[in-house]
């Protein structure tokens, strides 16, 4: 899977407010199904099926066998992908607006004059 | 002066959107112009590296834009669309595709907010059809991947001789 791709299939993936949260949480430490589970008014199926679309997105693997006691573990490299081509692509755009900047300076500095002539007379 | 906010940019995972703000240290009438004056347009818009030349800039609704972006007189990029709405000082929408991916296109929509101390907030909501589209927009980078491209090449050649 190219990059592109793989970031299409993470994006599709956090789509969802659910699994959004249950990443959020991971973040913080490996989690067992059922604890993932706890908080929320839904059946523990119903959590495997979103950690299910983590897992196919890398988002997330389950080192033990799938069972509800093994921990879920959250893949930070797959996030930093995402982080590294968002990053790149707000650089490419800060550069274009940096241009933008000296743009207005210089027509901020080509219009000073006028406003000091104004300025005097009041 | 350098108290210009840094941009910031937000792929958001329920739209294939991408936002883009930026403050300026000017005010709005001058970010209002430096969009629509082709003049001054082609002075910003392309990577340093290429010299934009505007061929359309027909500031009204329902009209065209295009640009082209070269290096050494060589084509590198060409780009078109047209003005959906123009509201002076306050917003534009227009459609954006890179001719390089025709069947590709972005409704874009531009706003420019009045700041305290004459400053300017430019907000950029970039709409495209799926989200495959919009991720490939942000992995590949268009114009300035096809730049580093060239670039690469560049480098490249003068080690071939």
């Amino acid at each position: 899977m190219d990059d592109s791709s793989r970031l299409s299939r993470v994006f599709a993936a956090l789509a969802d407010p659910t699994r959004r949260d249950l990443v959020a949480r991971l973040t913080e430490r490996d989690a067992t199904v059922t604890e993932l589970a706890a908080p929320y008014d839904v059946s523990l199926q119903a959590v495997s099926k979103h950690l299910k679309v983590l897992e196919e997105a890398g988002l997330v693997s389950r080192p033990g066998p799938s069972s509800r006691r093994s921990p879920v573990h959250l893949e930070a490299e797959v996030f930093d992908l995402m982080t590294r081509w968002i990053e790149r692509y707000r650089q490419r755009a800060e550069e274009r607006y940096q241009r933008l900047d000296a743009v207005l300076d210089r027509l901020q500095t080509e219009n000073r004059p006028t406003k000091t002539r104004e300025e005097d007379a009041s | 002066m350098t108290t210009t906010k840094e941009t910031t940019i937000e792929a958001s995972s329920d739209v294939p959107t991408i936002v883009i703000t930026r403050e300026f240290d000017a005010p709005r009438a001058l970010v209002w112009r430096a969009h629509t004056d082709p003049k001054l347009y082609a002075q910003w818009i392309g990577p340093r590296s290429l010299e934009t030349t505007v061929l359309t800039w027909d500031v009204r609704r329902g009209a065209a834009w295009a640009f082209v972006n070269t290096r050494d007189g060589e084509e590198i990029a060409r780009f078109f669309g047209s003005f959906h709405d123009v509201r002076p000082e306050e917003r534009i929408v227009w459609t954006f595709t890179y001719e390089g991916v025709p069947e590709g296109v972005a409704l874009e929509t531009l706003t420019f907010e009045e700041l305290p101390g004459g400053r300017t907030k430019l907000r950029i909501l970039s709409l495209v059809e799926s989200f495959e589209f919009r991720d490939s927009m942000i992995a590949s980078g268009m114009e300035t991947g096809v730049v580093e491209g060239y670039e690469k090449l560049d480098a490249l050649l003068p080690t071939l001789r």
